[in-house]
């Protein structure tokens, strides 16, 4: 394992409050009365429902699909009944259309409906429907293709789950590690790559030694810096091969591909097991009775799964759908969990940042460039946001902005430094779109 | 928050949820707190005089940004300490017998011109107390010159040049400029006067009174990093260089006049010094190169806050001279 131990230049580490759920085994969350399958898991085109209200469903059974290239497939995760198609909310806030299941009283969640056997790995993660289950959910059969020009060399497994309060990777790796590596593996395989490696932060020393139990010669396991974004793709990528992604290039032009630890292992499943992708771990934590990781069928509504885990503790600031620094704020509980949905974190009142009214003033003091991991101005690029003047931003680089919010956690006078350039990317890609 | 029909409504806002637990004003906080060793000790030696000072420039700056804030109708800002940290600062950088109405004045033009003229807070291109400071010199350059001699001051026991004390005041600088002036060479041994500057200078601004407490106080805001250890770093190194170079002893002029606040506690301000790493650098050693300058051939014995104050008027363009590489913007040749 002769891998540098380097840092990224920028980021932060916020505490981290993972004590409530590491040590939390897997359990698999009751059976919600309701199931709700939404279209739209997945970046990328949405899928059709192809069930009608009053058909009988059976679990792993395809209930909406499309022919499109970037999209993925979605299975019934229980035998049951239709019970409609409906628009429901998803945690970013869009809506979508989704296929409403009533599942029966009796359910044989130990079995499920097996994919088509096939030789061809893409092809089978395609019909199990695997997206990035860190949370992008980009579908991952269109991963397993890059560009002909872009030779793979590199699978990197992104087990740093770097995000606060978030444990299901954890917990992942350390109870199905061979789940893990046996994904590693297959995607390595399909895409013609020589190595794997797993990146892990240090923070999660018994995953690395668990993995390593299990990896053989041929999967390498790295211990990284706690620090986010440490599992943002560029990050990564530069922390394990001291490369950068050049702009405006797919991370494939440096011969890294990067994928989930979750996506490896229903990779594995998928492959190995015929099983698609109907259920996932979901961390439930902070202000909740009982935090704790879950094995959750996808479409389990986020107030059905708050419930298992004991319901809320009052005040409550925020829930979000996933980590506090990426994540989303929930306005209703009734949003069903999707494939992408890594955990619930309820914050308490007083985590919350104080609602911020008016503008904040800058005080010069660096820190949103010091935190900023792609090395940006966020004070500059948020005074011409402010200002209207998008072509200054994007001057800027504003455009190579990925989001991580380190700059907004950072600032002093909580200045909605974050909120600014995703405003100003949005004007700056809607300028070059009617260009 | 609201239970309606079943459906529970929460507060939504945009990620990131958590934020850092430093504010503004605990970054205010740790600098006052680096500053009171300082500023305790020269009060209990220079007493009520040093006192007077500080209150009078305090109430100076809080006041007028308060009131600033009164009749423009705006939220007030006291909170964030940084008006407070201006009246220290200012009070430090006067010498303990100046009139308790001319630190007040100082403090007045501080925050109203320094500070709150250019929009408040982040928006000053200098630093507010050194503006205060500087009106106060050129307003009333012979008060601030005056050194009495005796009374609750030593001389550091140099009475042989007291003839000049009364014009040219017998801080340890201006005794260094004004016997070489008359000599050609330094009358007495600057490293006898190590001691007395590093712990218990008596004769210089309420601020100067030890230069060991003030380096103590900054390399603990290095530490901790509220400050950029670029700026200090190459304020005193330049100044350490250029004044053996100009033949001085660099030990004494380290230590002596204002360079240790100035360095950590002037130039590091953020909102009037540049923020990118490499111009912060720069702007350290501008800052060296300006106040040497100053000491060595200039004609007041102000080098360190005009040396400050010019460098501020340069740090936009530093800024704009020195921007960081965004990440993968570089000529790849593979």
């Amino acid at each position: 394992m002769n891998l540098a131990y380097v840092r990224f230049r920028g980021g932060v580490h916020p505490p981290e409050h993972k004590e409530a759920t590491e040590g939390r085994v897997v359990v698999r969350a009751p059976v919600p009365e309701r199931i709700v399958v939404p279209m739209s898991q997945h970046l990328g085109a949405p899928n059709e429902p192809v069930v009608a209200k009053g058909d009988r469903v059976r679990r792993g059974e395809v209930v909406g699909s499309v022919e499109a290239m970037v999209s993925a497939p979605v299975h019934s995760p229980v035998d049951g009944q239709v019970a409609g198609v409906v628009e429901v909310p998803l945690a970013p806030g869009l809506r979508s259309r989704a296929v409403e299941i009533v599942p029966d009283a009796e359910q044989d969640l130990d079995s499920f409906v097996t994919l088509e056997r096939s030789e061809d790995v893409k092809a089978v993660v395609r019909a199990a429907g695997i997206v990035g289950m860190g949370g992008a959910a980009f579908p991952s059969a269109v991963k397993l293709q890059p560009p002909q020009d872009m030779r793979i060399s590199t699978v990197i497994l992104n087990g740093c789950e770097c995000e606060p309060f978030l444990t299901a990777d954890h917990r992942l790796m350390l109870e199905q590690p061979e789940r893990v590596v046996r994904g590693g593996r297959l995607i390595r395989d399909a895409v013609g790559a020589s190595r794997v490696v797993i990146g892990v932060e240090d923070n999660k020393m018994d995953a690395v030694e668990a993995l390593r139990a299990v990896a053989g010669d041929d999967v390498e396991v790295a211990a990284l810096p706690t620090r986010y974004p440490q599992g943002a793709e560029k990050q990564l990528i530069w922390t394990l091969l001291g490369k950068e992604v050049p702009k405006g290039k797919l991370p494939a032009a440096t011969g890294a591909l990067v994928h989930n630890v979750g996506t490896a292992a229903a990779v594995a499943d998928a492959v190995d097991r015929g099983k698609p992708l109907i259920e996932r771990i979901v961390t439930v934590t902070g202000a909740v009775a009982r935090p704790g990781n879950y094995l959750t069928l996808l479409g389990t509504p986020v107030s059905a799964l708050i419930e298992a885990a004991g319901g809320l503790v009052e005040p409550v600031g925020r829930v979000v759908s996933g980590g506090p620094m990426t994540g989303f704020a929930l306005g209703v509980l009734d949003v069903p969990v999707t494939k992408g949905t890594s955990g619930i974190t309820v914050l308490r009142a007083d985590q919350v940042p104080p609602e911020v009214y008016g503008d904040q003033p800058c005080i010069r003091c660096g820190r949103c460039a010091e935190a900023c991991p792609i090395f940006l101005r966020p004070y500059a690029i948020g005074i011409f946001a402010t200002g209207g003047d998008w072509s200054r931003a994007e001057e800027a680089h504003v455009l190579d902005c990925i989001e991580c919010g380190c700059c907004a956690y950072a600032c002093p006078t909580s200045r909605p430094l974050v909120q600014l350039l995703r405003r100003a990317k949005q004007a700056a890609m809607l300028k070059g779109a009617k260009q | 928050m609201s239970e309606a029909g079943g459906v529970r409504r929460l507060k939504a806002g945009s990620s990131p949820h958590i934020a850092a637990s430093l504010t503004a004003r605990g970054i205010m906080a740790w600098v006052l707190a680096a500053l009171a060793p300082s500023l305790l000790w020269a009060l209990w030696n220079m007493g009520t005089p040093a006192l007077l000072v500080a209150a009078g420039s305090l109430t100076g700056a809080v006041g007028t940004e308060f009131a600033w804030n009164a009749i423009a109708k705006k939220r007030h800002t006291l909170g964030d300490l940084t008006a407070v940290l201006t009246g220290v600062l200012l009070a430090m950088t006067l010498p303990p017998y100046t009139p308790w109405w001319m630190a007040f004045a100082g403090g007045v033009v501080a925050i109203g011109l320094g500070k709150m003229l250019f929009g408040g807070l982040g928006w000053n291109l200098f630093n507010p107390a050194l503006v205060g400071r500087a009106m106060i010199v050129i307003s009333w350059a012979g008060v601030l010159a005056l050194q009495p001699n005796g009374g609750w001051f030593r001389t550091l026991g140099m009475e042989g040049v007291g003839e000049l004390d009364a014009v040219s005041g017998a801080t340890p600088l201006g005794l260094a400029a004004a016997d070489r002036a008359a000599a050609g060479g330094y009358g007495f041994q600057t490293s006898s006067l190590y001691g007395d500057l590093l712990f218990r200078n008596l004769s210089g601004s309420i601020g100067e009174i030890s230069a060991a407490l003030l380096i103590a106080g900054g390399l603990v805001l290095v530490a901790v990093r509220i400050i950029d250890w670029r700026i200090p770093a190459g304020y005193v190194g330049t100044m350490a260089v250029l004044s053996a170079a100009f033949g001085g002893d660099p030990v004494f002029h380290m230590l002596a006049g204002g360079l240790m606040i100035g360095a950590f506690y002037m130039a590091t301000d953020y909102v009037s010094s540049p923020m990118s790493p490499n111009a912060r650098l720069l702007f350290g050693v501008g800052c060296g190169v300006f106040n040497a300058l100053g000491r060595f051939f200039g004609s007041m014995p102000e080098a360190t806050t005009f040396a400050i104050l010019f460098m501020n008027g340069l740090a936009p363009m530093l800024d704009r001279a020195f921007v960081p590489r965004t990440y993968g913007w570089v000529s790849r040749s593979e």
